[in-house]
């Protein structure tokens, strides 16, 4: 078969024919694909809730509370809250919390017990430097040198040893570990905001006056 | 030219990493670990192959002028189905390879194959040319992940080979991805001349 000549009317003809059915076969592929995408986004979540919070048998995502400021038309998330519970009885809650880590915006999972001790957390997305920063996933662990689990941000808040505080800092990402101690001491706030009704002096710094809506499906 | 000859060019006489020195930004951006260089490169192989068969079967109806515009359509089509079938059904090496997996769309390895191979040749032997050139890509992405991961923090593949401890962060970051990648073309040339 002779190649197509490069007129006009074939130029335009070809160009719209692949574009028509590219555009058709992936219109259809992200039909097939988008139940399947939110399962394992749901997945992720559920496992992280899992290990962050103990044991609870009611589904935390659909009693999520979110809080969220308004800019504008843009809504940004700021904390969203999933209580855990057993037999009808409050177990924890697990918080996500966003802070600005060194390489962009970094989400953690918080989870508290009904005492207000961190039980666990998970890192859930991070940009920060593979090797150095991103060891944020397990140093804050149990065991681990920047354990701080079972410590309670209510009696003092966390912070870094380079600030005065006790936190060991991960080795060289001294920026890493502030901001994350930032987000589970956000996330701590709005922990309590979360369980406790009405607004205590405690959260009203981190709950500022921006916020003109939360969603409350109790 | 037979195909099996068309398949070892890519790996070896013209291995687009260590010989033809294309794509280097995904090839320094993803390889900091053995595991994210084999994933990139499976990647890359799979649009590579995809898109230099539908490329050589659909060459005769698409005029000149247009072909450059055409092949991007036809390549970026196949990288965004990849997208969506990644993040279906392996979210964990998604989240890992996220930003680098549209980039395959301005790989130039993969319009380098279109315009140079498979514009110019039959199905099969595209077919044969897209296989060669994505495991040449592959085997040179999970080596230089592999020397960077075992430098920088002991392991190969998360086995341990030596403590953590005495890793060379340098590896791991951006600096190492240039400096290993330097050595290894130099060793690679060493042995090609003896």
């Amino acid at each position: 078969m002779k190649k197509l000549e490069s007129s006009l009317k074939n130029m335009l003809l070809v160009l719209t024919g692949i574009t028509v059915l590219s555009v058709a076969i992936l219109a259809y592929f992200n039909e097939l694909t988008k139940e399947p995408i939110a399962q394992a986004n749901m997945k992720i979540l559920n496992d992280a809730l899992m290990s962050v919070v103990p044991g609870f048998d009611n589904n935390p995502v659909a009693d999520s509370d979110t809080i969220y400021k308004m800019k504008g038309e843009v809504k940004t998330v700021d904390f969203i809250i999933y209580p855990a519970k057993k037999d009808g009885e409050w177990v924890g809650t697990a918080v996500q919390s966003v802070s600005l880590g060194f390489g962009g915006d970094m989400t953690v999972l918080v989870g508290f017990d009904s005492e207000g001790k961190i039980y666990d957390y998970s890192l859930l997305s991070h940009a920060e430097t593979p090797g150095l920063g991103s060891k944020a996933d397990v140093w804050f662990k149990k065991g681990e040198p920047g354990d701080i689990i079972g410590q309670n941000p209510g009696d003092k808040p966390l912070s870094v040893d380079k600030d005065g505080g006790e936190v060991n800092s991960i080795t060289a990402s001294t920026i890493t570990t502030r901001a994350f101690l930032n987000a589970v001491n956000a996330a701590y706030k709005a922990y309590l905001t979360g369980e406790v009704e009405g607004v205590s002096g405690a959260t009203e710094s981190a709950i500022d006056s921006e916020i003109t809506a939360t969603e409350n499906k109790e | 030219m037979n195909n099996l000859k068309v398949l070892m060019n890519g790996i070896i006489k013209e291995n687009p990493i260590f010989v033809l020195l294309l794509g280097m930004c995904p090839t320094l951006g993803t390889t900091s670990s053995a595991m994210n260089g084999l994933g990139m490169g499976l990647a890359t192989l799979f649009v590579l192959v995809c898109s230099n068969v539908v490329i050589s079967l659909v060459k005769n109806i698409i005029p000149d002028a247009v072909r450059i515009p055409s092949y991007i359509v036809i390549i970026a089509s196949f990288v965004t189905l990849l997208q969506m079938a990644m993040q279906a059904y392996v979210p964990a090496l998604y989240s890992t390879l996220g930003l680098f997996i549209p980039l395959i769309v301005v790989n130039c390895i993969v319009l380098g194959r279109a315009e140079s191979f498979a514009a110019k040749n039959t199905p099969l032997s595209s077919l044969f040319d897209g296989l060669g050139m994505g495991l040449g890509f592959t085997l040179a992405l999970t080596l230089l992940g592999s020397v960077r991961e075992l430098l920088g923090t002991g392991k190969i593949f998360e086995i341990v080979v030596f403590p953590e401890h005495y890793g060379m962060l340098l590896f791991v970051l951006a600096p190492g991805a240039f400096i290993a990648l330097g050595y290894l073309i130099a060793i690679i040339n060493k042995f090609k001349k003896a």
